[in-house]
């Protein structure tokens, strides 16, 4: 199908068929003048480092020219504007408007209220469907492909948007197995549960490691448990280094959407199993493809 | 019919019939009647019925329902039966059917939602994703909605 004029507010809007076009143009992009004359308002009401530079990148990788903000605080949302009316403004303002927001089913809001396209670039803590694109692209990338393997999907799965994210694209293929590894009070709800499709169950990292060709990995933020001492038992089991790595297979992708904090050490950065860059610097040439798709 | 021995026919109004027993005091809440507006209201509750075993009626004198208003009952009586009367004849009869969409009525239970921001542009919807037992789903946040959590919200329990 094509995207022209869509809104991008969650992965599944997308089908298999269209995430390969736009893995295929995203592989072939480096520049281009799609977005010649074109105004992109990147809306950033929570902090981002990657996903706004990486837009920002994009975008003038394609001739384009962006407005926005990546703070709230030198905007009228400090002086008590409505989220709802700053996204009718940048309607009349800009050509696409990427939004970002700790609320959730903010970016749907936006795409009722504006006329131009609406791509989310994260909102609340479900859906960041821009980066499970860069995440499968990845896969897609090094891995030759994305059905048939098995996943650990590692971390807080039940507040971490990108986990989730990725976890409701893995329904667009056909994983042989997902392994869910996180302390109980970070499993994902019901809602997300309820929607995998493909085989799943929750285990411990080093019960099957041995097993899996991708392991995704988010972090563990110690402010999601309720006793400090319960994140001091359960955080050693969730951080990835050399060692443990020895019972992988050597073909193991170890991705990561960051920021890390101590999840993943250092020295994996050094081995065939970190993707975490890859995933990274993969973030300008996907975003590249997907706005010249909807302003085509 | 058996509870006309019981609770005389009306002239004009509603007569509200199948509600689940029990639930005739949540439907008369949902739909704001205290008995303070004047209106003269009928209620059984657990009558024998063919259909359901035991049953609610509710018959409301000189009210005829909005379809917002039928829409919230079915939420928590999806097996009433609703009859609109006229001069003592039933006009219009009709089941409640519980709507593929909700919009309006009830709030999200994600405080996170955009849906419970204050002056922000948007309205509750939900998508009814179950009947039996019933669960919504918000079209925003995409957390359920559970009867148990309906059935508080509408009638203030």
């Amino acid at each position: 199908m094509s995207f022209t004029g869509k809104d991008v507010l969650c992965i599944l809007d997308f089908t298999r068929n269209d995430l390969e076009r736009l893995f295929r143009i995203a592989s072939s992009k480096f520049e281009g003048d799609e977005l010649r004359g074109k105004v992109i308002a990147l809306a950033f009401f929570e902090p981002s480092t990657r996903t706004r530079m990486s837009f920002e990148t994009a975008t003038l990788r394609l001739s384009g020219n962006y407005i926005g903000f990546g703070t709230t605080q030198a905007t009228s949302i400090a002086k008590g504007e409505s989220f709802s009316d700053t996204v009718r403004m940048l309607d009349a303002y800009a050509d696409v408007i990427v939004v970002r927001h700790r609320l959730e089913g903010a970016a749907k809001l936006a795409a009722e209220l504006a006329e131009s396209p609406v791509i989310n670039a994260g909102d609340g803590s479900k859906r960041h469907p821009t980066q499970a694109i860069i995440d499968l692209y990845t896969i897609w990338r090094e891995k030759k492909g994305i059905d048939n393997m098995t996943y650990g999907v590692l971390g807080d799965l039940r507040y971490g948007r990108a986990a989730r994210s990725f976890l409701r694209a893995l329904n667009l293929y056909s994983p042989r197995k997902v392994y869910l590894i996180a302390p109980e009070s970070l499993r994902p709800k019901e809602e997300l549960l309820d929607s995998l499709k493909m085989p799943w169950e929750f285990a411990n990292l080093n019960d099957i490691l041995p097993e899996l060709d991708v392991l995704y990995v988010t972090r563990i933020q110690k402010e999601r448990f309720p006793d400090p001492a319960e994140y001091e038992r359960v955080k050693g089991s969730y951080r990835i280094d050399t060692n443990l790595l020895k019972n992988a297979k050597t073909s193991l992708a170890v991705m990561h959407p960051l920021p890390r904090v101590d999840e993943i050490s250092l020295d994996v950065d050094k081995t065939e199993h970190a993707f975490y860059f890859k995933q990274a610097a993969n973030g300008v040439p996907v975003r590249m493809a997907l706005l010249s798709e909807v302003v085509a | 019919m058996s509870e006309e021995l019981v609770v005389r026919r009306i002239s004009n109004g509603t007569v509200i019939d199948h509600i689940p027993a029990g639930r005739a005091l949540k439907v008369l809440k949902i739909l704001g009647i205290t008995g303070e507006e004047g209106l003269m209201v009928s209620l059984v509750m657990n009558t024998s019925s063919k259909k359901l075993g035991r049953k609610d009626i509710v018959k409301v004198e000189g009210k005829e329902l909005s379809k917002e208003e039928v829409d919230k009952i079915a939420l928590v009586a999806p097996t009433a039966t609703i009859n609109i009367v006229r001069n003592y004849d039933v006009a219009n009869k009709r089941r409640v059917e519980l709507p593929r969409r909700i919009e309006g009525i009830l709030k999200c239970v994600n405080p996170k939602c955009i849906t419970n921001a204050p002056r922000e542009a948007a309205r509750p919807v939900f998508t009814v994703i179950s009947e039996k037992p019933l669960k919504l789903v918000c079209e925003y946040c995409g957390e359920y909605l559970t009867e148990d959590e309906v059935i508080a919200q509408l009638t203030g329990t």
